[in-house]
Protein backbone atom coordinates (compact mmCIF):
# COMPACT_ATOMS: atom_id res chain seq x y z
CA UNK A 1 0.00 0.00 0.00
CA UNK A 2 0.60 3.41 -0.33
CA UNK A 3 2.48 3.05 -3.93
CA UNK A 4 1.98 5.89 -6.31
CA UNK A 5 1.48 5.37 -10.11
CA UNK A 6 3.13 7.99 -11.96
CA UNK A 7 0.21 9.18 -14.97
CA UNK A 8 1.56 11.64 -17.34
CA UNK A 9 -2.11 12.65 -19.27
CA UNK A 10 -2.16 14.51 -22.55
CA UNK A 11 -4.68 17.14 -21.93
CA UNK A 12 -6.16 20.06 -23.61
CA UNK A 13 -8.29 20.31 -27.23
CA UNK A 14 -6.88 21.02 -31.05
CA UNK A 15 -3.79 23.22 -31.39
CA UNK A 16 -3.27 23.58 -27.49
CA UNK A 17 -2.30 20.70 -25.78
CA UNK A 18 -0.20 19.62 -23.08
CA UNK A 19 1.26 17.08 -20.55
CA UNK A 20 0.13 17.26 -16.95
CA UNK A 21 1.20 14.42 -14.38
CA UNK A 22 -1.06 12.71 -11.39
CA UNK A 23 0.28 10.44 -8.57
CA UNK A 24 -2.64 8.25 -8.57
CA UNK A 25 -2.34 5.23 -5.99
CA UNK A 26 -1.32 2.19 -7.42
CA UNK A 27 -3.28 -0.99 -6.74
CA UNK A 28 -3.16 -4.69 -7.31
CA UNK A 29 -5.41 -4.95 -10.10
CA UNK A 30 -5.77 -1.94 -12.10
CA UNK A 31 -7.03 -0.88 -15.20
CA UNK A 32 -5.64 2.24 -17.39
CA UNK A 33 -9.04 3.37 -17.21
CA UNK A 34 -9.60 2.80 -13.49
CA UNK A 35 -6.45 5.20 -13.15
CA UNK A 36 -8.27 7.32 -15.54
CA UNK A 37 -11.58 7.21 -13.79
CA UNK A 38 -9.71 7.89 -10.59
CA UNK A 39 -7.30 11.14 -11.80
CA UNK A 40 -11.19 12.66 -12.95
CA UNK A 41 -13.32 11.32 -9.42
CA UNK A 42 -10.18 12.39 -6.60
CA UNK A 43 -7.64 14.94 -8.89
CA UNK A 44 -9.08 16.92 -11.51
CA UNK A 45 -12.93 17.03 -12.48
CA UNK A 46 -12.34 18.31 -15.39
CA UNK A 47 -10.91 15.83 -17.58
CA UNK A 48 -12.60 14.37 -20.50
CA UNK A 49 -12.78 11.00 -21.26
CA UNK A 50 -14.86 8.34 -22.67
CA UNK A 51 -16.09 4.93 -21.80
CA UNK A 52 -19.54 2.98 -21.32
CA UNK A 53 -19.61 -0.99 -20.57
CA UNK A 54 -16.10 -0.65 -18.84
CA UNK A 55 -16.12 -4.63 -20.21
CA UNK A 56 -14.46 -4.39 -23.60
CA UNK A 57 -17.93 -4.40 -25.87
CA UNK A 58 -18.90 -1.13 -26.32
CA UNK A 59 -15.83 0.41 -28.56
CA UNK A 60 -15.48 3.84 -26.60
CA UNK A 61 -12.38 3.67 -23.75
CA UNK A 62 -10.06 3.83 -26.17
CA UNK A 63 -6.69 5.84 -25.93
CA UNK A 64 -3.00 5.61 -26.62
CA UNK A 65 -0.89 4.45 -23.94
CA UNK A 66 2.38 4.66 -23.68
CA UNK A 67 2.43 4.99 -27.35
CA UNK A 68 0.56 2.40 -28.39
CA UNK A 69 -3.34 2.30 -29.15
CA UNK A 70 -5.60 0.35 -26.54
CA UNK A 71 -8.92 -0.27 -25.03
CA UNK A 72 -8.47 0.95 -21.91
CA UNK A 73 -10.91 -0.66 -19.77
CA UNK A 74 -9.31 -3.84 -20.52
CA UNK A 75 -5.42 -3.26 -20.30
CA UNK A 76 -4.03 -3.76 -16.76
CA UNK A 77 -1.65 -1.14 -15.60
CA UNK A 78 1.34 -3.85 -15.68
CA UNK A 79 0.55 -5.23 -18.63
CA UNK A 80 1.76 -1.75 -20.14
CA UNK A 81 4.78 -1.06 -18.21
CA UNK A 82 7.28 -2.43 -15.95
CA UNK A 83 7.73 0.88 -14.12
CA UNK A 84 5.09 2.38 -11.94
CA UNK A 85 4.58 5.27 -14.89
CA UNK A 86 2.08 5.53 -17.93
CA UNK A 87 1.68 8.30 -20.72
CA UNK A 88 -2.00 8.35 -21.59
CA UNK A 89 -2.96 10.55 -24.23
CA UNK A 90 -5.93 10.22 -26.91
CA UNK A 91 -6.38 7.98 -29.89
CA UNK A 92 -3.61 8.61 -32.88
CA UNK A 93 -4.87 9.52 -36.29
CA UNK A 94 -8.22 11.44 -35.43
CA UNK A 95 -8.84 15.32 -34.39
CA UNK A 96 -8.87 16.21 -31.06
CA UNK A 97 -12.01 17.40 -29.25
CA UNK A 98 -10.63 17.71 -25.37
CA UNK A 99 -8.34 15.90 -23.24
CA UNK A 100 -8.58 11.92 -24.10
CA UNK A 101 -11.36 13.01 -26.58
CA UNK A 102 -10.81 11.88 -30.11
CA UNK A 103 -13.43 12.92 -32.83
CA UNK A 104 -14.81 10.02 -34.22
CA UNK A 105 -16.54 11.70 -36.79
CA UNK A 106 -14.22 11.22 -39.55
CA UNK A 107 -13.87 7.18 -38.70
CA UNK A 108 -17.53 6.45 -38.88
CA UNK A 109 -17.94 8.96 -42.12
CA UNK A 110 -15.14 6.39 -43.72
CA UNK A 111 -17.68 3.66 -43.11
CA UNK A 112 -20.46 5.07 -44.74
CA UNK A 113 -17.57 6.29 -47.53
CA UNK A 114 -16.94 2.57 -47.73
CA UNK A 115 -20.13 1.69 -48.37
CA UNK A 116 -19.78 -0.70 -45.24
CA UNK A 117 -23.43 -0.39 -44.55
CA UNK A 118 -26.48 -3.15 -44.85
CA UNK A 119 -27.87 -2.81 -48.42
CA UNK A 120 -30.77 -4.89 -47.99
CA UNK A 121 -31.97 -7.48 -50.55
CA UNK A 122 -35.07 -8.16 -50.00
CA UNK A 123 -38.55 -6.68 -48.18
CA UNK A 124 -40.44 -6.94 -44.87
CA UNK A 125 -42.66 -8.67 -46.70
CA UNK A 126 -40.72 -11.44 -48.01
CA UNK A 127 -39.00 -14.29 -46.19
CA UNK A 128 -35.52 -13.59 -44.26
CA UNK A 129 -33.00 -15.30 -46.67
CA UNK A 130 -31.76 -18.78 -45.34
CA UNK A 131 -28.05 -18.32 -43.65
CA UNK A 132 -25.96 -21.43 -43.95
CA UNK A 133 -23.17 -20.96 -41.01
CA UNK A 134 -20.91 -23.96 -42.47
CA UNK A 135 -20.77 -21.62 -46.24
CA UNK A 136 -17.45 -20.69 -46.69
CA UNK A 137 -18.77 -17.04 -47.34
CA UNK A 138 -20.09 -17.32 -44.20
CA UNK A 139 -17.08 -18.31 -41.95
CA UNK A 140 -15.56 -15.56 -43.61
CA UNK A 141 -17.79 -12.62 -43.12
CA UNK A 142 -17.69 -14.53 -39.47
CA UNK A 143 -14.47 -13.49 -39.02
CA UNK A 144 -14.66 -9.87 -38.61
CA UNK A 145 -18.03 -9.39 -37.25
CA UNK A 146 -16.87 -8.83 -33.75
CA UNK A 147 -15.78 -5.17 -34.24
CA UNK A 148 -16.72 -3.14 -31.43
CA UNK A 149 -15.85 -0.03 -33.25
CA UNK A 150 -13.29 0.99 -31.44
CA UNK A 151 -10.51 2.69 -33.57
CA UNK A 152 -7.75 1.60 -32.69
CA UNK A 153 -6.88 -0.22 -35.90
CA UNK A 154 -7.35 2.94 -37.03
CA UNK A 155 -4.78 4.60 -34.72
CA UNK A 156 -2.47 2.37 -35.18
CA UNK A 157 -2.39 2.49 -39.39
CA UNK A 158 0.42 4.20 -40.35
CA UNK A 159 -1.39 4.52 -44.03
CA UNK A 160 -3.98 6.46 -42.69
CA UNK A 161 -0.99 8.64 -40.83
CA UNK A 162 0.13 9.23 -43.94
CA UNK A 163 -2.73 9.31 -46.00
CA UNK A 164 -6.16 11.44 -45.04
CA UNK A 165 -8.07 9.96 -47.59
CA UNK A 166 -7.62 6.25 -46.71
CA UNK A 167 -10.59 4.61 -45.71
CA UNK A 168 -8.79 2.81 -42.75
CA UNK A 169 -8.71 -1.38 -41.53
CA UNK A 170 -11.90 -0.86 -39.86
CA UNK A 171 -14.77 0.17 -42.54
CA UNK A 172 -12.76 -1.85 -44.97
CA UNK A 173 -12.97 -4.86 -42.90
CA UNK A 174 -17.11 -4.10 -42.45
CA UNK A 175 -17.43 -3.91 -46.28
CA UNK A 176 -15.49 -6.66 -46.62
CA UNK A 177 -17.72 -9.41 -44.43
CA UNK A 178 -20.95 -7.41 -46.21
CA UNK A 179 -19.21 -8.72 -49.30
CA UNK A 180 -19.55 -12.09 -47.72
CA UNK A 181 -22.74 -11.68 -46.27
CA UNK A 182 -25.56 -13.45 -48.68
CA UNK A 183 -28.21 -10.88 -46.98
CA UNK A 184 -26.30 -7.60 -48.49
CA UNK A 185 -27.51 -6.86 -51.74
CA UNK A 186 -24.98 -4.33 -53.49
CA UNK A 187 -21.84 -6.58 -53.64
CA UNK A 188 -20.72 -4.09 -56.55
CA UNK A 189 -21.60 -1.08 -55.20
CA UNK A 190 -19.33 -2.00 -52.00
CA UNK A 191 -16.41 -3.06 -54.64
CA UNK A 192 -16.92 0.43 -56.25
CA UNK A 193 -16.90 1.71 -53.31
CA UNK A 194 -13.52 0.35 -51.85
CA UNK A 195 -11.49 0.61 -54.90
CA UNK A 196 -11.34 4.64 -55.35
CA UNK A 197 -8.29 6.80 -54.18
CA UNK A 198 -8.47 5.95 -50.36
CA UNK A 199 -10.02 2.08 -50.99
CA UNK A 200 -8.10 -0.66 -50.11
CA UNK A 201 -5.82 -0.46 -52.33
CA UNK A 202 -4.09 2.05 -50.33
CA UNK A 203 -3.13 -0.90 -47.80
CA UNK A 204 0.60 -1.56 -47.19
CA UNK A 205 -0.32 -4.67 -45.75
CA UNK A 206 2.08 -4.01 -42.56
CA UNK A 207 -0.46 -5.66 -40.37
CA UNK A 208 -0.42 -3.14 -37.44
CA UNK A 209 -3.90 -3.36 -37.56
CA UNK A 210 -4.26 -6.63 -36.78
CA UNK A 211 -1.17 -6.49 -34.24
CA UNK A 212 -3.65 -4.03 -31.95
CA UNK A 213 -7.12 -5.00 -32.83
CA UNK A 214 -8.54 -6.00 -28.84
CA UNK A 215 -10.72 -8.28 -30.27
CA UNK A 216 -8.08 -9.99 -32.18
CA UNK A 217 -9.58 -9.33 -35.54
CA UNK A 218 -7.64 -9.75 -38.35
CA UNK A 219 -8.46 -6.52 -41.27
CA UNK A 220 -5.38 -7.14 -42.49
CA UNK A 221 -6.98 -10.45 -44.06
CA UNK A 222 -10.16 -8.56 -44.71
CA UNK A 223 -8.77 -6.16 -46.83
CA UNK A 224 -6.57 -8.84 -48.75
CA UNK A 225 -9.56 -10.21 -49.58
CA UNK A 226 -11.27 -7.02 -51.13
CA UNK A 227 -8.04 -6.36 -53.22
CA UNK A 228 -8.55 -10.11 -54.56
CA UNK A 229 -12.15 -9.84 -55.14
CA UNK A 230 -11.27 -6.11 -56.91
CA UNK A 231 -9.29 -7.97 -59.09
CA UNK A 232 -11.06 -11.02 -59.74
CA UNK A 233 -14.24 -9.00 -60.76
CA UNK A 234 -11.90 -6.93 -63.05
CA UNK A 235 -10.85 -10.01 -65.30
CA UNK A 236 -14.05 -11.60 -64.99
CA UNK A 237 -16.30 -8.27 -65.68
CA UNK A 238 -19.18 -6.90 -63.65
CA UNK A 239 -21.98 -9.02 -63.54
CA UNK B 1 -4.11 4.49 -54.58
CA UNK B 2 -7.14 3.61 -57.17
CA UNK B 3 -7.82 0.26 -58.58
CA UNK B 4 -6.21 1.19 -61.85
CA UNK B 5 -2.67 2.58 -60.53
CA UNK B 6 -2.73 -0.91 -58.54
CA UNK B 7 -3.26 -3.20 -61.37
CA UNK B 8 -1.10 -1.53 -63.28
CA UNK B 9 1.78 -1.84 -60.44
CA UNK B 10 0.97 -5.23 -60.18
CA UNK B 11 0.84 -5.85 -63.44
CA UNK B 12 4.61 -4.04 -64.40
CA UNK B 13 5.59 -5.90 -61.54
CA UNK B 14 4.96 -9.42 -63.16
CA UNK B 15 6.26 -8.32 -66.39
CA UNK B 16 9.75 -7.40 -64.90
CA UNK B 17 9.97 -10.46 -62.70
CA UNK B 18 11.43 -12.51 -65.69
CA UNK B 19 13.11 -9.55 -67.27
CA UNK B 20 15.05 -8.92 -64.43
CA UNK B 21 15.98 -12.85 -64.35
CA UNK B 22 17.07 -12.54 -68.32
CA UNK B 23 18.71 -9.71 -67.72
CA UNK B 24 21.39 -11.03 -64.95
CA UNK B 25 21.62 -14.20 -66.26
CA UNK B 26 23.02 -12.64 -69.67
CA UNK B 27 25.30 -10.20 -67.78
CA UNK B 28 26.69 -13.12 -65.83
CA UNK B 29 27.07 -14.97 -69.03
CA UNK B 30 28.71 -12.40 -71.40
CA UNK B 31 30.97 -10.97 -68.54
CA UNK B 32 32.75 -14.69 -68.55
CA UNK B 33 36.32 -13.52 -70.33
CA UNK B 34 35.85 -9.78 -70.45
CA UNK B 35 33.52 -7.42 -71.17
CA UNK B 36 34.04 -5.07 -73.79
CA UNK B 37 31.54 -2.02 -75.88
CA UNK B 38 32.40 -4.07 -78.53
CA UNK B 39 31.18 -7.17 -77.17
CA UNK B 40 28.01 -6.16 -76.04
CA UNK B 41 27.35 -4.12 -78.98
CA UNK B 42 27.56 -6.57 -81.57
CA UNK B 43 25.18 -8.67 -79.67
CA UNK B 44 22.87 -6.09 -79.25
CA UNK B 45 23.13 -4.28 -82.66
CA UNK B 46 20.34 -4.60 -85.45
CA UNK B 47 18.35 -7.06 -83.26
CA UNK B 48 14.26 -7.44 -82.85
CA UNK B 49 14.61 -9.48 -79.81
CA UNK B 50 17.22 -7.05 -77.76
CA UNK B 51 15.18 -4.05 -78.85
CA UNK B 52 11.54 -5.91 -77.01
CA UNK B 53 13.41 -7.48 -74.67
CA UNK B 54 15.32 -3.95 -72.71
CA UNK B 55 11.97 -1.74 -74.40
CA UNK B 56 9.70 -3.72 -72.80
CA UNK B 57 11.81 -3.67 -69.84
CA UNK B 58 11.87 0.11 -70.14
CA UNK B 59 7.73 1.17 -70.16
CA UNK B 60 7.28 -1.45 -67.32
CA UNK B 61 10.04 -0.03 -64.57
CA UNK B 62 8.80 3.61 -66.04
CA UNK B 63 5.10 2.96 -64.95
CA UNK B 64 6.28 0.64 -61.52
CA UNK B 65 8.59 3.16 -60.18
CA UNK B 66 6.30 6.43 -61.15
CA UNK B 67 3.24 4.73 -59.09
CA UNK B 68 5.75 4.19 -56.20
CA UNK B 69 7.44 7.01 -56.22
CA UNK B 70 3.51 8.52 -56.05
CA UNK B 71 2.32 6.81 -53.24
CA UNK B 72 5.99 8.03 -51.26
CA UNK B 73 5.06 11.45 -52.26
CA UNK B 74 1.46 11.39 -51.29
CA UNK B 75 1.97 9.53 -47.77
CA UNK B 76 5.75 10.99 -47.02
CA UNK B 77 5.33 14.48 -48.44
CA UNK B 78 1.22 15.41 -48.55
CA UNK B 79 1.14 16.04 -52.56
CA UNK B 80 -2.25 15.63 -53.37
CA UNK B 81 -4.50 16.43 -56.59
CA UNK B 82 -2.58 18.18 -59.81
CA UNK B 83 1.02 18.08 -58.43
CA UNK B 84 0.92 14.74 -57.49
CA UNK B 85 -0.23 13.50 -61.02
CA UNK B 86 2.51 16.12 -62.86
CA UNK B 87 5.26 14.38 -60.39
CA UNK B 88 4.13 10.89 -61.09
CA UNK B 89 3.87 11.87 -64.74
CA UNK B 90 7.16 13.82 -65.13
CA UNK B 91 8.74 10.40 -63.39
CA UNK B 92 7.45 7.95 -65.78
CA UNK B 93 8.52 10.33 -69.05
CA UNK B 94 11.29 11.40 -67.61
CA UNK B 95 12.30 7.02 -67.10
CA UNK B 96 10.94 6.64 -70.03
CA UNK B 97 12.74 9.15 -72.13
CA UNK B 98 16.01 8.10 -70.67
CA UNK B 99 15.38 4.06 -70.69
CA UNK B 100 14.20 4.09 -74.56
CA UNK B 101 17.36 6.03 -75.85
CA UNK B 102 19.65 3.84 -74.08
CA UNK B 103 17.78 0.85 -75.72
CA UNK B 104 17.91 2.60 -79.13
CA UNK B 105 21.27 3.77 -79.08
CA UNK B 106 21.90 -0.05 -78.49
CA UNK B 107 19.93 -1.31 -81.40
CA UNK B 108 18.91 0.25 -84.00
CA UNK B 109 20.90 3.97 -83.53
S1 LIG C 1 -2.40 -3.75 -42.99
FE1 LIG C 1 -3.30 -2.04 -44.16
S2 LIG C 1 -5.00 -1.32 -42.90
FE2 LIG C 1 -3.73 -2.62 -41.58
S3 LIG C 1 -2.36 -1.18 -40.54
FE3 LIG C 1 -1.30 -1.87 -42.41
S4 LIG C 1 -1.83 -0.38 -44.03
FE4 LIG C 1 -3.25 -0.09 -42.31
S1 LIG D 1 -11.25 -4.10 -36.15
FE1 LIG D 1 -10.61 -4.39 -34.02
S2 LIG D 1 -9.36 -2.58 -33.56
FE2 LIG D 1 -10.51 -2.11 -35.41
S3 LIG D 1 -12.33 -1.02 -34.71
FE3 LIG D 1 -12.87 -3.21 -34.89
S4 LIG D 1 -12.49 -4.08 -32.86
FE4 LIG D 1 -11.47 -2.09 -32.91
S1 LIG E 1 -15.55 0.93 -21.94
FE1 LIG E 1 -16.59 -0.27 -23.43
S2 LIG E 1 -14.94 -1.21 -24.51
FE2 LIG E 1 -13.92 -0.18 -22.90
Amino acid sequence: MGDKLKVTVRRGGPGAQHDQTYAVPAEDNQTVLDVVSWIQQYADPTLSYRFACRVGMCGSCAMTVNGVPRWTCRTHVRKVSERPEIHIAPLRNLPVIKDLVADMDPFFDKWIGAEALHHPSRSREEAIAPIDPQDAARQEADLGIECINCAVCYAACDTVAGNPDYLGPAALQRAWTLLNDAKDGAHDTILDAVSGTGGCHACHSMGSCTQHCPNELDPMRAIAGLKRDTVRRAFRGRR
Amino acid sequence: MDFHLYMAQRLSALVMAPLVLGHIAVMIYAVQGGLTAAEILSRTQGSLLWFLFYGLFVVAVSLHAAIGLRTVAQEWLGLRGVALSALALVTGLGLFALGAQAVWAVTFA
